[in-house]
């Protein structure tokens, strides 16, 4: 792999969301959704054949809107959920829904001549995660290494657990969480956590980190003023339960012991521009 | 046979008859050589029968006739001296027998005297009775006489008493006189109820009070000796005075005495004056003893006087051990930093004193250990000089941070002068004081460790040098605990102590060692740091302080900014007739930052200004993406690509602008980190919403209000009309329906506002 040359792939338009197909075990394959308030959304699914070095994609069509988040579902591989933006009588809404990609996906290298973007298929609209009750979906985060039945969505203020029934065709909210306090707080980001049976998550609101447990939908810890500026996303480590990696606006990736919040583990202040998402490698 | 046998026994009665009287001897000297002889007559072995037949064998006839008559002769006259000896023998017995008799005659008559002699006893006995009965009245009067006499001396003892005390108080022989009035304590009360009595109580209690307050006042004075002032307790306590007070007051008498014994200079006083003398004393003493005298003495060996010597090495060894632990424990009781001068001189006259040890025993290590006692106490006070420095700086800080917490900016610089004139002043005066360690008039200033080591490593290293590194390192901390944890240092006085650490960096660092180098003329035998390094050091606190502070000031504008736009509903919002407050916030804002960093750092260089500096225009699609759509348009013309694709691609080879980069020690570069992070902010935060038209025309017009007052803050103008470009644009993109507002609009709204 060092010797080939990088490998790059080319998107239309801009895209924010990113996310690996956990089902997917034989091939290495990620979906990345765009944002185009003009134009169709789309969802790419690229492929890369780390054989031959090249990438194959497939391009599906998100017509509700810009997509924000994407989440693969980590038991079936064909299935994913979008927070997207919405923009229907000079309004904008957030919302989150579950979607099916068609099953016979022909794949082709991205470089083949001919463009079958100009007739791709659509999605297919399974159920809507319908909490617009509660606020404008930031994300949702499935559960790890579970059956695919169960997702989070983390909607402004609110945490809410959803129960996938009749094949994903329908939703129930089995439980929330509602973080109280001054102002108008929001959720900016959150990750399940793959420890403790998964009954814990996380989420960023503000410069604060907060831990909940999934069974009581109650607070486990929170690290205050985790970043100088708005925390943006956050980890866990994959093999070490208790140590979760976050970064911010400002510029940091600090590295947390959960054990003890006073103070993080490390502190990395390389970045010279304020950080999106930070991920784990999976083996480390 | 029977005539034999007869004169066989007479043998044997005239044998011991022969012993009673003694006549063995005479006979002896003939009888000897035939002692066994039974011939012989006079033997012992005499035998008759043996000797007839002799006779009758040797013997003529006549001779035995002669024989015969000899031997009747010779019997008869044995007969007779018998015969006179039993007569002898009988007129003993007899007068033996008259004796006995006029004994017992005697004896009769004694007895008779001896009853005499009882009879007249008994009468004696019988007149002594009658004569002890006769006196036994007269007795009993005596006894009672002399009873009243002793009566009457105690109580002329007790009328005397009040007299007698107050001729002790006089003489001020108070245990005298405090046995006296114990003495009559009891009998005085016993009968307090007899007036006169009452009286002698009543005055002994008024001259006992006195006396007990002269005591106390003689015991308050406290100037007494220990033993005095236990003596002056003893009789308080047999005055019955309460224990508890007298305990408190003894304690406190004794605390405050011994306390003035632990005076440092007095300590060393006592220690030299009474301690080491008598050492001195003791040595002396025994080496005029046992070595002067042992070397006198030709006898004495060189064994003796090495063990003499040996032993007395142990001894003052040990004893200056004890002495010194004593010492070294008072010296590190020693904190106070305020007067050197006093724990110099203690230290020199211990130093001195221990020479005087040294000449007495030239190979003791005793005044070896002096020296090193004596330089660990230096280095000790080095570093108590040290921590005294350091927590002047703190309490500096703390000082300046309560003067900034008043909203007067302009003192900002008077105190950056201020602070760092009082750290000089007080590094100034730690060094004179330090100084007194090497002063000419000190016996140890001239070892070779206060002329080297004390002055490059003691002072300038652990003193000076380290307190430069500490006002480095704590520099360096305000940056890294007040990041995260909501800001808890003011911006100002990040400014402040970059500005000082800078200062430090220029010129300070090298004067402060300058002068030390100077006043302890510090020949350098161990390797020092080096000025440059120090600086380096400095240099590096105050840029570090500097970045932070543009970090901390940016993120507070970045803040106000992200606020705005993230709780804003940008597609809903009316149409723009006003700058936003918040812009004009960002602007008062960077306003009074300049002004602040105008107090303590120098202008600094910038671009030249284009005539039109406030008056740049924005396009909603920038100049840059202009610029791209004209290359695209002369590359492919024919591609149906998104302009925005271009613009990508343009970007990526256009120059990266480091937010978070370092800035430099002047104005115009902090604010332009400053202004940099904010706008960055700014741009992120559009991207992540989505705009009306009448929000991107709120944007454009933010944005060229924000152009017209910040390019004057910073180096380089075209970065500010850059990233607004940035922002414009990509508020543009982010439009449901991009109309954009006029630019002659837009002027007159902001010039407006």
């Amino acid at each position: 792999m060092e010797d080939d040359a990088p490998v790059i792939y080319g998107l239309e338009f801009q895209a924010r969301a990113l996310t690996a197909q956990t089902a997917e075990t034989d091939a290495i394959r990620f979906l990345v959704g765009t944002q185009s308030l003009k134009f169709e959304n789309q969802i790419h699914v690229i492929e890369f054949d780390d054989e031959n070095n090249i990438i194959n994609k497939n391009v599906l069509l998100h017509q509700a809107g810009e997509i924000w988040h994407i989440g693969a579902s980590p038991a079936d591989k064909a299935v994913l959920t979008t927070c997207y933006n919405k923009t229907s009588d000079s309004r904008v809404v957030s919302c989150a829904a579950v979607w099916r990609m068609p099953c016979d996906l022909e794949t082709e290298s991205h470089e083949s001549p001919d463009d079958s973007a100009h007739n791709p298929q659509a999605l297919e609209l399974l159920c809507h995660l319908d909490d617009s009750t509660y606020g404008n979906a930031a994300c949702v985060l499935w559960e790890p290494m579970g059956d695919g039945k169960r997702v989070i969505s983390l909607a402004d203020n609110h945490a809410l657990l959803w129960d996938l029934q009749e094949s994903f065709t329908q939703a129930k909210v089995s439980s929330t969480a509602t973080l109280e306090g001054k102002g108008q707080l929001k959720f900016t980001s959150g990750k399940w956590s793959p420890h403790h049976n998964s009954s814990q998550f996380a989420t960023a609101n503000e410069t604060a980190i907060r831990a909940w447990d999934l069974r009581t939908m109650s607070q486990i810890y929170c690290i205050e003023n985790a970043h100088g500026q708005l925390v943006r996303d956050l980890d866990f480590n994959p093999n070490r339960q208790y140590y979760l990696a976050s970064c911010g606006d400002d510029c940091k990736v600090k590295f947390w012991d959960v054990r003890n919040v006073q103070e993080p583990v490390k502190t990395l202040e390389d970045h010279s521009h304020c950080l999106r998402t930070s991920f784990w490698e999976p083996r480390i | 046979c029977c005539v034999i046998t007869g004169t066989g026994r007479r043998r044997k009665v005239h044998g011991m008859l022969k012993l009673y009287y003694g006549l063995n001897e005479e006979g002896k000297s003939n009888e000897q050589p035939q002692a066994l002889d039974p011939c012989d007559i006079n033997g012992p072995h005499f035998d008759p029968e043996i000797y007839m037949n002799k006779l009758r064998r040797e013997c003529t006839l006549a001779e035995l006739m002669d024989q015969e008559t000899c031997m009747v002769k010779q019997i008869r006259s044995l007969d007779s001296d018998m015969q006179t000896l039993v007569y002898e023998n009988y007129n003993k017995f007899i007068s033996a027998t008259d004796t006995i008799r006029k004994m017992k005659n005697d004896f009769k008559k004694m007895e008779d005297e001896m009853d005499c002699l009882s009879a007249n006893m008994e009468a004696i006995t019988d007149f002594s009775a009658r004569i002890s009965g006769t006196l036994q009245d007269q007795h009993t009067q005596i006894t009672k006489l002399s009873g009243v006499h002793t009566l009457l001396r105690k109580l002329q003892f007790l009328f005397e008493l009040p007299a007698r005390l107050n001729k002790c108080l006089e003489l001020q022989a108070y245990s005298q006189a405090v046995s006296s009035h114990r003495r009559a304590r009891c009998v005085l009360q016993q009968y307090s109820h007899l007036p006169s009595f009452r009286g002698i109580q009543d005055d002994c209690h008024a001259i006992m009070d006195k006396l007990a307050q002269e005591l106390r006042q003689k015991f308050r004075d406290g100037g007494t000796s220990a033993k005095d002032l236990s003596e002056c307790v003893e009789l308080l306590l047999q005055l019955d005075e309460p224990a508890e007070e007298l305990c408190d007051k003894f304690l406190s008498h004794a605390r405050s005495r011994l306390e003035s014994d632990l005076q440092g200079l007095e300590f060393i006083d006592r220690g030299c004056n009474e301690f080491v003398s008598s050492l001195c004393l003791v040595i002396t003493s025994y080496q005029e003893l046992f070595i002067v005298h042992a070397q006198s003495d030709e006898l004495a060996s060189k064994n003796i006087t090495q063990m003499a010597n040996a032993k007395l090495h142990a001894f003052v060894d040990d004893l200056a051990a004890c002495y010194f632990s004593l010492v070294e424990r008072r010296i590190q009781e020693e904190k106070s930093v305020g007067d050197n001068s006093l724990l110099v001189r203690a230290l020199d006259r211990f130093h001195r004193r221990l020479q005087a040890v040294a000449k007495l025993l030239p190979g003791s290590s005793v005044p070896h250990h002096g020296t090193e006692i004596v330089i660990r106490a230096a280095t000790e006070r080095v570093k108590q000089y040290l921590s005294a420095l350091q927590s002047f700086y703190m309490d500096s800080l703390t000082d300046v941070r309560q003067a900034l917490a008043t909203p007067r900016l302009s003192v900002a610089g008077e105190l950056l002068s201020s602070l760092s004139a009082s750290i000089l002043n007080q590094i100034k005066s730690v060094l004179a004081s330090v100084h007194l360690f090497t002063a000419k008039d000190i016996t140890f200033s001239n070892k070779p460790y206060f002329k080297g080591e004390f002055c490059s490593q003691g002072v300038r290293e652990s003193l000076v040098v380290s307190f430069i590194k500490f006002i480095c390192q704590s520099s360096r901390q305000f940056c890294e605990s007040a990041g995260d944890k909501g800001g808890s240092t003011p911006p100002i006085l990040l400014l402040l102590l970059s500005r000082l650490c800078l200062d430090y960096e220029t010129s300070t660092i090298s004067y402060i060692l300058t002068l030390t180098d100077e006043q302890f003329l510090v020949q350098h035998h161990t390797p020092v740091t080096p000025v440059t390094a120090l600086c380096a050091e400095a240099r590096e606190a105050a840029q570090k302080l500097l970045n932070h502070y543009v970090k901390v000031q940016g993120l507070i504008i970045s803040q106000m900014l992200r606020k705005s736009v993230e709780t804003r509903d940008w597609v809903n919002t009316i149409e723009p007739r006003n700058v936003r407050a918040v812009m004009k916030r960002v602007v008062e804002d960077a306003t009074s930052i300049d002004v602040q960093v105008g107090l303590l750092y120098e202008e600094g260089v910038r671009k030249a200004h284009s005539s039109d500096s406030s008056k740049r225009t924005f396009s909603v699609y920038s100049s840059s993406r202009q610029q791209a759509a004209r290359y695209a348009a002369s590359y492919t013309p024919s591609a149906p690509l998104d302009t925005n694709l271009l613009s990508n691609i343009h970007k990526l080879f256009s120059e990266r602008i480091d937010i978070f980069s370092s800035v430099e020690f002047n104005k115009v570069s902090v604010m332009t980190g400053i202004i940099k992070i904010s706008l960055k902010t700014f741009l992120e935060c559009v991207r992540l919403r989505t705009f009306g038209r009448y929000g991107l025309q709120q944007i454009q017009v933010d944005c060229h209000y924000l152009q017209m007052y910040l390019w004057r803050f910073v180096s380089d103008e075209n970065l500010v009309h850059f990233l607004l470009d940035e922002i414009v644009g990509s508020s543009a993109h982010r439009c449901l329906d991009p109309a954009p507002m006029e630019q002659s609009v837009i002027e007159v709204i902001c010039e407006r506002g």
